[in-house]
């Protein structure tokens, strides 16, 4: 249609001009010229509230979507019996568990970063997940008819990985990336060790399940998994968001917080502990991804720049985004047979934290 | 305003400072003088409570400085320290809104208050239209601008500023020094500096206090404290004085024998 002349094509230029002016004058070029006066810092304001309000669209987006793509195509209306009980019984408990998971993962890796003053701190790469993983093990092969102890164990294991690699990392002289990620390494190895000792109490069916799970699983999601998994995300989200201030400090040198006022220990400590408890209930729920909590800061940083009291709700809104989307292609890339969401998302995040180690 | 008694600071079994005492009153500059490894440093980071007393005590306005918290202690001391560097990409703007952390407005955010503050210290340090710049992008010197401008930004009476001429060019040396001397004239604020510039000490500092192995060598005004005695007591340097003929302030000037 030739909307030139025509009264709708008219409209829709001028929405077209304003829609280019509004881009402008929030896209990043602008904002780097000049932020002295008031209203233009409250525009990167609102520029802030626009990407958020963007990001929870697009959630909504994938997860329709997600919902909808599978080994069976399911309608978005009007769903028989059958595929409503596909929908309900194993889609969505699965999907939802994923951006838990996700959003898990993303924001303790923005908190851990940010407290140890290092871009590549991840809960993954850490050993974090691995602690999380030997406890939700023992409690696997131990407590088997308590289903509670699982979390509870996982959440103690991420703790105390957490703990060791920091206080092999922090020298005198203080923390470095090479120390970190080596005493990360260390911790990793040395838990898998532990684990793949452990793996030959199973018998071999449970063995297969269990090795998918340690690769990261989201096939396993049942309902129970994802309540935990959501009040564990919610409340660790609030904690690492109402510390995001002092982070913005700690970011900058421990030392520098402790001058201006930040009580250094108790940031640690929340940080630490939030982080653990959302580690501890993804991992007990599905087993290590990797990357999310290294790609997904990083991208949000990109984004909206590194003040964390946005990068920190934003991580958890763009790493169950990330999550969903990496298990819809590990569930539809070779169907009906599955991936581990784990390798997806570790095939995408391997080359990027090569990439990250070298821009450093 | 700052009463500083008899303090010992110990690293292990030695002895870093050992029975300093200072009175630090409102208004007034104290630069510190010493020669490398003399505690200086060690003296500014033990008067936020950053290190703990062997001994002697710290009083801001009476109250003892191990009984206040973090909070409370960063709304009135503002420390300058040595540089730091972050990986992350951190703007001036938000590195100099972070100083104000003890006065966070709702829910974590800075308000129009804060805003200002910034704005303001950031034009006193000549750094009007950095603030989106990325301190990651900036020059050593221009950096350290940026750390004694979020130190100005916190508006706390009593400035902590170690070597906060290092990098700079001889512009931004006077700059600075003017910067904390006006302040404190006008705000009532003091201010406490280490610094290897003789000169400058001279020009701006109220009082000298020269540092010797963790102990006080000498206390007084410029006029005072900087004799051909001193200073080679504390540098172990033969130097000639004379006055600045443009202020009639003393000067300093190394003799640079045996070359």
């Amino acid at each position: 249609m030739d909307t030139r002349g025509n009264g709708l094509g008219f409209s829709r230029k001028i929405c077209w001009a304003k829609a280019r002016r509004i881009f402008e004058t929030y896209s990043l070029a602008k904002a780097s010229g000049n932020l002295l006066k008031t209203e233009k810092f409250q525009n990167s304001r609102n520029r802030a509230l626009l990407i958020g309000g963007g990001l929870i669209a697009l959630l909504l987006i994938v997860l329709a979507g997600a919902a909808m793509l599978g080994a069976e195509r399911l309608p978005l209306f009007d769903l028989n019996e059958q595929q409503r009980s596909i929908l309900y019984d194993i889609r969505l408990p699965r999907i939802l568990l994923g951006a838990c998971v996700g959003a898990s993962l993303a924001v303790a890796g923005a908190g851990l970063q940010s407290l140890l003053r290092n871009p590549l701190a991840e809960p993954y790469l850490l050993g974090v997940s691995n602690g999380a993983a030997l406890g939700t093990m023992l409690a696997f092969v131990f407590f088997q008819s308590l289903e509670v102890t699982r979390p509870l164990l996982a959440f103690a294991g991420a703790g105390l990985a957490t703990v060791a690699v920091y206080r092999m990392a922090k020298s005198r002289a203080g923390m470095n990336v090479e120390r970190l990620v080596l005493s990360g390494v260390i911790v990793t190895t040395f838990l898998s060790s532990v684990i793949v000792m452990l793996t030959t109490l199973l018998d071999a069916a449970k063995l297969r399940s269990f090795t998918f799970w340690l690769l990261g699983d989201l096939s396993q999601a049942t309902r129970n998994g994802v309540y935990l998994s959501l009040g564990a995300v919610i409340v660790g989200t609030v904690v690492l968001t109402s510390q995001a201030r002092a982070l913005n400090l700690m970011m900058v040198g421990e030392r520098d917080a402790f001058d201006f006022g930040v009580e250094v220990g108790r940031v640690r400590m929340l940080v630490f502990g939030a982080s653990s408890l959302v580690v501890g209930a993804a991992v007990a729920a599905s087993g290590s991804v990797g990357y999310v909590g290294l790609i997904v800061p990083h991208l949000v940083r990109l984004t909206v720049g590194s003040d964390n009291r946005l990068v920190v709700p934003f991580s958890a809104v763009a790493g169950a985004i990330f999550v969903v989307f990496a298990d819809t292609i590990a569930r539809t890339a070779i169907a009906p047979r599955e991936l581990p969401v784990g390798a997806v998302t570790a095939l995408i995040g391997a080359p990027m934290f090569i990439y990250l180690l070298r821009r450093n | 305003m700052l009463e500083i008694r008899d303090i010992t600071v110990k690293y292990g079994e030695y002895e870093v400072l050992l029975d300093v005492s200072l009175r630090l009153s409102g208004g007034e500059v104290i630069a510190l003088l010493g020669a490398n490894g003399a505690g200086k440093t060690t003296l500014i980071r033990s008067l936020n409570g950053t290190l703990p007393l062997a001994g002697g005590g710290i009083e801001l306005d009476g109250r003892g400085l191990d009984s206040m918290s973090r909070g409370e202690i960063a709304a009135n001391i503002a420390v300058v320290a040595q540089e730091n560097e972050t990986r992350f990409p951190v703007s001036v703007l938000q590195f100099v809104l972070s100083g104000r952390f003890v006065h966070g407005g709702a829910c974590g955010w800075e308000s129009r208050d804060d805003l200002q503050f910034a704005e303001k210290a950031l034009a006193e340090c000549d750094l009007a239209g950095y603030e989106t710049r990325l301190m990651n992008h900036l020059s050593g010197g221009e950096r350290q601008r940026v750390v004694l401008a979020r130190a100005i930004a916190t508006n706390a009476r009593i400035l902590l500023l170690d070597e906060p001429t290092a990098n700079l060019d001889l512009a931004h040396q006077a700059m600075m020094f003017k910067l904390v001397r006006k302040r404190c004239l006008e705000s009532a604020a003091s201010a406490i500096v280490i610094t290897h510039d003789l000169n400058l000490a001279a020009e701006f500092a109220d009082e000298i206090v020269m540092l010797k192995n963790g102990r006080i060598v000498a206390k007084g005004t410029p006029a005072e404290v900087l004799t051909t005695e001193n200073v080679e007591k504390v540098f172990g340097v033969r130097v000639l004085l004379d006055r600045n003929p443009a202020s009639g302030n003393v000067r300093v000037t190394n003799v640079f024998e045996e070359f």
